[in-house]
């Protein structure tokens, strides 16, 4: 599936080698940089029209920063995001605004993402105001009652407020305030890790539906494996500020190569008490590094266990590894690692389906 | 039918808590909100209980009650017992119970950051344990404190004693507060979604260390989740809340195999698995109801798919499905038939 869709059509989204660094001043008078939060530092991936990238990491690995420079909300320290060939970061005026509708943007936490002194028609029909072309004014109540029922909302509930909605009703507001512009792309930020497991569920589904039914694409950002597993067709794994794995979501569930998502794969707790002891655990010690001092070479030498001086010295690139190369298996995919190696039985469970 | 009415699966022998039809009302402006209405839970030595909830369950507010930190008011424990060792702690003077509290039983909170003092070192706090319970000597506690983030694997304790809670790293911090819950050897100590708060590498770091910990100490453990998989891995018997209710109650194999409840079956289809790659995920339709506006019969009832007549009237109350389980469904046959 995810082969033809690559082979088939152009990438409708390019990142290449994206790099945010938030500058570490000292001084008040004399401000002067003594460092740089490293949040991204060299990120390439391409997304293409109507597919899911998930894209994983714990926190603080600069996943989120890519969100933002995506949306345009913050200007790269260096690299290009090419929308249909076109370096957005550098545009400004009418046509970043074209840009921008097609591009949209669906936030963690429906708590505060959402203005609470305006009603949902209001929130939902703000981005109207900004893209009248979109739907003319006499249009739009009947636009907005539209897409509160396309989200499964009662579409009579125009009038309430914010804090009159539970969580996953409020996640469905802002994904209606999201389709309002029939954008191509959505990037989701953590869109239900704020929800209960009952009601993820429902937004999951909604999500799927609507990717169906508007041809859209996602960029689904997430700290929760296994939806993203559910939801993506391709993932790239980041670890402070660079993707060190990507590959097709069996590639990399299935036969992950680098030994930071074989661990990060490995600490998923299944809910099957049958797998308890039955999988191949790997317990990384200590925590991430601070993206203020980001390690030399490899990044996730200092909590691997395969780090040989090798990888002090050279940064791996992000390709795929010579082992694996024109190998025709699974594990012939991107992964930014020395010492690449295929390890089967990181999942408990069944085998492997195909 | 046979039903429970006792507190179910009291376990054998050795039992530390026993939670008996425990209610808590919170008195707002808005209404009486019945978080708990009745739950009966027991836990031994040695065992880990895991109690598994979403928001507004009132799996906290239970365990709230039990430590005795409800906030009153607007919160009340309108009716049931809490026995400790056989004592009620609901009808004990309140200099006895704050001896139970911390040396007996102690709890660990989800925010690390929130719950430890960010004006004193981490060696003063748990070096006040001591202080206090044990009259020692500040410079006593001091080393007891460098002896148990030892123990909890902080590394270079000895150096970082000193330091204060923002210096450490998420997943330390709870290390901390892990150390805290064991400085007086406890025997029960209750862990309120110990790992929700931190990345899935550290989470397994935390869960195995508790683990760990209780086992070599024999305590036993109550933790509160919403995380099924941290349950698969780590429980030996689930008690299931919904809206105030414990709707199922098992041993953990049985009830990830055949859940006799329909609730605990939504919620089991419905999480996306690692381990494979599903269709359209289940979605248990609704939303959990408010708990001021509890529905009649079955607070399950409009969710569920299996409802009828019966359920929207009649409070199911807790089946016994086996020697060692209970469900509150009416119809837990046809639940762990269909299967």
């Amino acid at each position: 599936m995810t082969t033809d869709r690559r082979g088939a059509r152009e990438p409708i989204l390019q990142v290449k080698g994206l790099v945010k660094h938030f500058p570490l001043t000292r001084g008040v008078l004399f401000r002067k940089q003594v460092g740089a939060v490293r949040a991204v530092d060299g990120v390439d991936f391409d997304l293409y029209p109507g597919e899911t990238l998930g894209v994983v990491g714990e926190s603080g690995c600069g996943k989120s920063t890519v969100a933002r420079v995506l949306m345009n909300l913050e200007p790269p320290t260096s690299g290009r995001v090419l929308y249909k060939g076109e370096d957005i970061t550098r545009l400004s005026g009418p046509a970043l605004k074209a840009v921008r509708r097609n591009i949209q943007m669906v936030f963690q936490d429906p708590y505060t993402s959402l203005n609470p002194r305006m009603t949902v028609g209001d929130i939902v029909g703000e981005p109207f105001d900004i893209h009248p072309e979109v739907a003319p004014r006499g249009d739009r109540r009947r636009r907005v009652r539209e897409l509160l029922d396309v989200v499964g909302l009662n579409p009579e509930y125009v009038n309430r407020y914010p804090h009159q909605f539970s969580g996953g009703q409020r996640q469905r507001i802002g994904i209606a305030r999201g389709l309002a512009l029939n954008p191509e792309i959505i990037i989701c930020d953590e869109p239900v890790s704020a929800l209960d497991v009952s009601v993820q569920a429902q937004v999951v589904n909604l999500m799927e539906r609507l990717q169906r039914e508007f041809g859209l694409a996602y960029v689904f950002i997430a700290h929760d494996l296994s939806i993203v597993r559910h939801i993506c067709d391709r993932v790239a794994v980041m670890y402070l500020g660079r993707i060190v794995e990507t590959g097709g979501d069996a590639q990399i569930y299935e036969h992950p190569t680098h030994p930071y998502t074989q661990a990060l794969l490995s600490a998923v707790p299944v809910p099957d008490p049958d797998a308890r002891g039955g999988r191949d655990r790997i317990l990384l010690t200590g925590d991430v590094p601070s993206p203020a001092a980001v390690p030399s070479g490899c990044r996730f030498r200092t909590r691997c266990w395969k780090a040989e001086p090798r990888c002090e010295e050279r940064m791996p690139e992000l390709a795929v590894p010579r082992a694996f190369r024109d190998s025709g298996t699974p594990a012939e995919h991107p992964s930014a690692c020395h010492f690449a190696q295929e390890r089967v039985r990181v999942l408990p469970g069944e085998e492997p389906v195909n | 039918m046979d039903t429970l009415t006792e507190s179910p699966l009291v376990p054998r022998t050795d039992t530390l808590l026993d939670v008996r039809d425990l209610h808590v009302e919170f008195r707002t402006r808005d209404g009486i909100a019945k978080a708990v209405n009745g739950v009966s839970y027991a836990v031994a030595r040695g065992e880990t209980l895991a109690v598994l909830g979403e928001s507004g369950s009132g799996k906290s507010v239970t365990v709230q009650a039990v430590m005795g930190i409800l906030d009153s008011p607007p919160g009340f424990v309108t009716r049931g017992e809490i026995l400790f060792r056989g004592e009620n702690l609901l009808t004990m003077p309140a200099d006895q119970r704050r001896k139970v509290r911390g040396a007996k039983m102690a709890m660990i909170f989800q925010d690390a950051l929130s719950a430890l003092n960010p004006v004193l070192t981490v060696g003063y706090q748990l070096g006040e344990m001591f202080v206090v319970h044990r009259g020692m000597s500040r410079r006593d506690a001091r080393a007891m404190a460098v002896e148990l983030m030892d123990r909890v694997r902080i590394p270079a304790a000895r150096q970082r004693v000193g330091d204060y809670p923002h210096q450490f790293s998420g997943g330390m911090r709870q290390r901390i507060m892990i150390a805290m819950a064991m400085a007086l050897e406890p025997d029960l100590i209750i862990a309120d979604e110990p790992t929700t708060a931190l990345d899935v590498t550290v989470q397994a770091q935390v869960m195995d260390l508790l683990a760990e910990l209780r086992q070599e100490m024999g305590m036993g453990l109550i933790l509160i989740t919403h995380d099924l998989g941290v349950v698969a891995d780590v429980a030996d018997r689930i008690a299931v809340m919904y809206a105030g209710r414990i709707v199922e109650t098992a041993p953990v194999h049985d009830i990830y195999r055949a859940p006799a409840h329909p609730y605990t079956k939504g919620l089991l289809e419905s999480i996306p698995r690692l381990d494979r790659k599903g269709k359209e995920l289940y979605a248990i339709r609704g939303l959990p109801p408010s708990l001021t506006d509890v529905p009649p019969g079955c607070a399950f009832n409009p969710r569920c798919p299996m409802a009828r007549e019966r359920c929207r009237t009649e409070v199911p109350p807790l089946y016994r499905v086996t020697a060692e389980r209970g469900s509150a469904c009416h119809y837990w046959e046809e639940c762990v038939g269909d299967d």
